[in-house]
């Protein structure tokens, strides 16, 4: 039925969910660090984060991965010469791939930290202060942990949009399982067939995705009370 | 040099064409999708599996797939069968603009039914109770009650909906369409400055967004209202 | 050097504290001095500045003016851009935090923590001691509190009684040279607050210091043996509790107290 292609488009399926894993751990650092500048007192800061935040999320994807891959390799190549580097610079898909999608989704991921940081009640940072806790601790040890809780169902909504979003990847020529789907498709001009299997790949990913965050909430909800419904 | 102004400057008009392609497509999609929506919402509250079941599995299809294969399957992958390609819907099909359009209504519908959704099962019991109470038929109760309360509490999700929709139109460029993200790939493969091209891109999306934003809350001011905390 | 602790030796002191939001002034120069073993209630309206008074004795709150002294060390302050007080050193800070424990109106338990390790978490991050000690005195001070029972609980599935006395055995676990309750109880149903006043009061009776912004006139009255007074911002009497409470100098107690309940 795939016509000897299976094994290739699953290649594809490993590099997609390489990369969507490895994007998400960059995210989840920038989206920390970006919460953390919006909630910072220091102006400036808090000015930088939220400008990283509302421009990355004004701009399609799509653009984002052009402007970083295309417009990032060209302005790579027209200040390599001014610094005496004359060659060429290729920069491989992957590592860009990572770092385009790592910094759309640190934006979103500050948006959704720093909503979850915002419900954490505020007696819990000041009785940690005030039992002598320095500033590091009192993030690290009370608030962070807390923070997940919150975090879960904008995390795992992220967390899906990111998987899905990572098949704009292929239009640059990273070869995850939507670029060995098109070509599969170019070549046995079978594109529904391909193109249903990647969708029954990527729905795989999604539906095992949501047991696992549901089985995170339930975990992380212990301290919690739930809302009789 | 490190931003070429005067080679933007002069392909404005081909942005400005990419906008209004964009502004096009946007609009059919959402109008289309938001049609679908009600009814498939309706039949996603409903306590019958056999109306519930169809309705959760094309959302969930549909909201666990990316829009590029959704896209892909419409314009490239209906090419494939024969009897579509004889058909008298094959101009349609082949239009790149009808099957970009037909993928994001359908994309939309499926994410906006479950907001919708979510909004009518959020009514206050009390409220139904009430036109209950006071004899309301089904259709009545849904008609003056439940839609006018849960469309407008939807809104601020919506919007969020609407916005994202702007963002998914950008791939109507993939497919040969002249939109904002088309004029740019066009201006990008033209001078080899991806840079420019890409960035005014970006700036024109931002635009769009914040003009969104603001006439959202606009809305939001007119029709919740009620839910505003009170003045003075 | 060693600090010989003589009956005039005050463990916790404030000179002349000041405090403003913005241009309103809420602490207009309040003094307090709190030897070993005094128990000090602080009451007053709503308004008067008592709960802002005891935040500045452990910098949650900036003052604006003033002296604190902990065992007759000085806080060290700067002036901030605002005016306020800022700590100077904030190592010191943290150090004289851990030495003065606190007990908050809504308790401020940790909620993704049990009963347990709430009493435990200072101790081992702030203090360094180390997990088997911390755990030791940890399960003796809430069976002190009388909730060993429920060590092993999350605050959102205890009462509020239950939950502030955790908060009791909490601050008793860093070993505190005094001990700060901002209204303890005033956030309880009335059915719990005995359970929380019987356990202070059973602290008094040991000998620890203790300062307590508290609207318990019976606890005050009987319990405390230094009463303060703030209205408006300053202390407008001061004195034994049991002779200030039974015949109030100045007018504005009289009234505070005749609109009391106890």
């Amino acid at each position: 039925m795939l016509q000897g292609y299976g094994s290739t488009i699953l290649d594809g399926a490993w590099l997609t969910l390489l990369l969507a894993l490895t994007s998400m751990a960059v995210a989840i650092f920038l989206g920390l660090l970006g919460a953390a500048f919006r909630l910072s007192p220091i102006r400036w800061l808090a000015a930088l984060g939220d400008t990283y935040a509302t421009v990355i999320r004004g701009i399609p994807d799509l653009v984002l991965i052009l402007l970083i891959f295309y417009g990032g390799q060209d302005m790579v190549n027209r200040i390599a010469p001014m610094i005496g580097y004359d060659d060429y610079i290729d920069i491989n898909p992957f590592v860009a791939g990572v770092f385009t999608m790592g910094f759309i989704f640190g934006a979103y991921l500050s948006e959704t930290f720093r909503g979850a940081f915002m419900a954490i009640p505020k007696g819990q940072a000041e009785a940690g202060a005030a039992y002598g806790m320095s500033a590091m601790q009192v993030f690290f040890r009370i608030l962070v942990p807390q923070m997940i809780r919150f975090a879960i169902p904008g995390f795992t909504n992220n967390w899906l949009v990111l998987t899905k979003a990572t098949a704009l990847i292929s239009v640059v020529g990273l070869q995850d399982m939507m670029f060995k789907a098109k070509s599969a498709a170019d070549a046995t001009r079978e594109p529904f067939t391909f193109y249903l299997a990647v969708a029954g790949l990527y729905l795989v990913l999604t539906s095992v995705s949501l047991l696992a965050l549901r089985f995170l909430e339930k975990r992380y909800s212990v301290g919690a009370k739930v809302a009789d419904l | 040099m490190i931003f070429d102004y005067q080679m933007i400057w002069e392909n404005l008009p081909l942005y400005w064409g990419g906008v209004l392609v964009t502004l096009k497509i946007l609009l059919i999609s959402l109008a289309f999708g938001l049609s679908l929506a009600l009814p498939l919402a309706l039949m996603r509250v409903s306590k019958s599996p056999w109306v519930n079941f169809p309705a959760w599995l094309y959302t969930y299809v549909i909201r666990g797939t990316p829009m590029l294969v959704q896209l892909f399957l419409i314009y490239y992958g209906l090419a494939q069968f024969e009897f579509i390609r004889d058909s008298f819907m094959w101009p349609y099909f082949s239009s790149a603009t009808f099957c970009a359009c037909l993928a994001f209504a359908i994309n939309t519908s499926a994410y906006t039914a479950e907001i919708l959704a979510g909004s009518l099962k959020a009514t206050p019991p009390g409220e139904i109770e009430a036109a209950k109470a006071m004899g309301m038929s089904r259709s009545k109760l849904y008609r003056r009650i439940l839609l006018p309360s849960a469309l407008r509490r939807a809104l601020p999700q919506y919007s969020n909906e609407v916005i994202m929709m702007l963002h998914t139109t950008s791939l109507a460029s993939i497919v040969t369409l002249i939109d904002i993200t088309g004029a740019a790939r066009t201006v990008s493969a033209q001078y080899y400055m991806p840079f420019e091209a890409f960035i005014t891109a970006g700036l024109f999306y931002l635009a769009l967004t914040f003009i969104l934003v603001r006439l959202f809350k606009l809305a939001e001011r007119r029709w919740l209202a009620y839910m505003a905390p009170r003045k003075a | 050097m060693t600090i010989q602790e003589t009956p005039n030796m005050y463990k916790l002191e404030v000179q002349d504290l000041h405090k403003r939001y913005g241009s309103h002034e809420v602490i207009k120069g309040v003094s307090m001095a709190a030897k070993a073993g005094d128990v000090i209630s602080i009451i007053g309206s709503s308004g008067s500045g008592k709960s802002t008074f005891l935040r500045c004795l452990n910098l949650l709150e900036q003052p604006h003016a003033g002296k604190i002294l902990l065992n007759n060390e000085e806080l060290r302050l700067v002036s901030a851009k605002d005016g306020s007080l800022r700590a100077a050193d904030a190592k010191q800070l943290q150090r004289m935090r851990s030495r003065l424990a606190m007990v908050f109106q809504h308790f401020n338990l940790w909620s993704h923590m049990s009963a347990l390790e709430n009493v435990m978490e200072a101790p081992v991050h702030v203090l360094g001691v180390s997990k088997s000690e911390a755990r030791d005195k940890a399960e003796h001070y809430l069976a002190k509190v009388g909730v060993a029972h429920r060590k092993d609980a999350y605050p959102a599935h205890m009462s509020g009684g239950e939950q502030q006395r955790v908060a009791i055995a909490r601050a008793l676990a860093m070993e505190p040279e005094v001990m700060l309750f901002d209204e303890p109880t005033s956030a309880l149903d009335p059915e719990l607050v005995g359970e929380v006043l019987k356990v202070m009061q059973d602290l008094a009776t040991e000998g620890r210091t203790m300062v307590v912004v508290t609207h318990e006139m019976g606890f005050a009255r009987e319990v405390s043996n230094q009463l303060v007074f703030l209205h408006k911002g300053l202390v407008e009497e001061r004195g034994c509790p049991r002779e200030v409470l039974a015949n109030p100098q100045s007018e504005r107690l009289q009234q505070f107290l005749s609109g009391s309940l106890k």
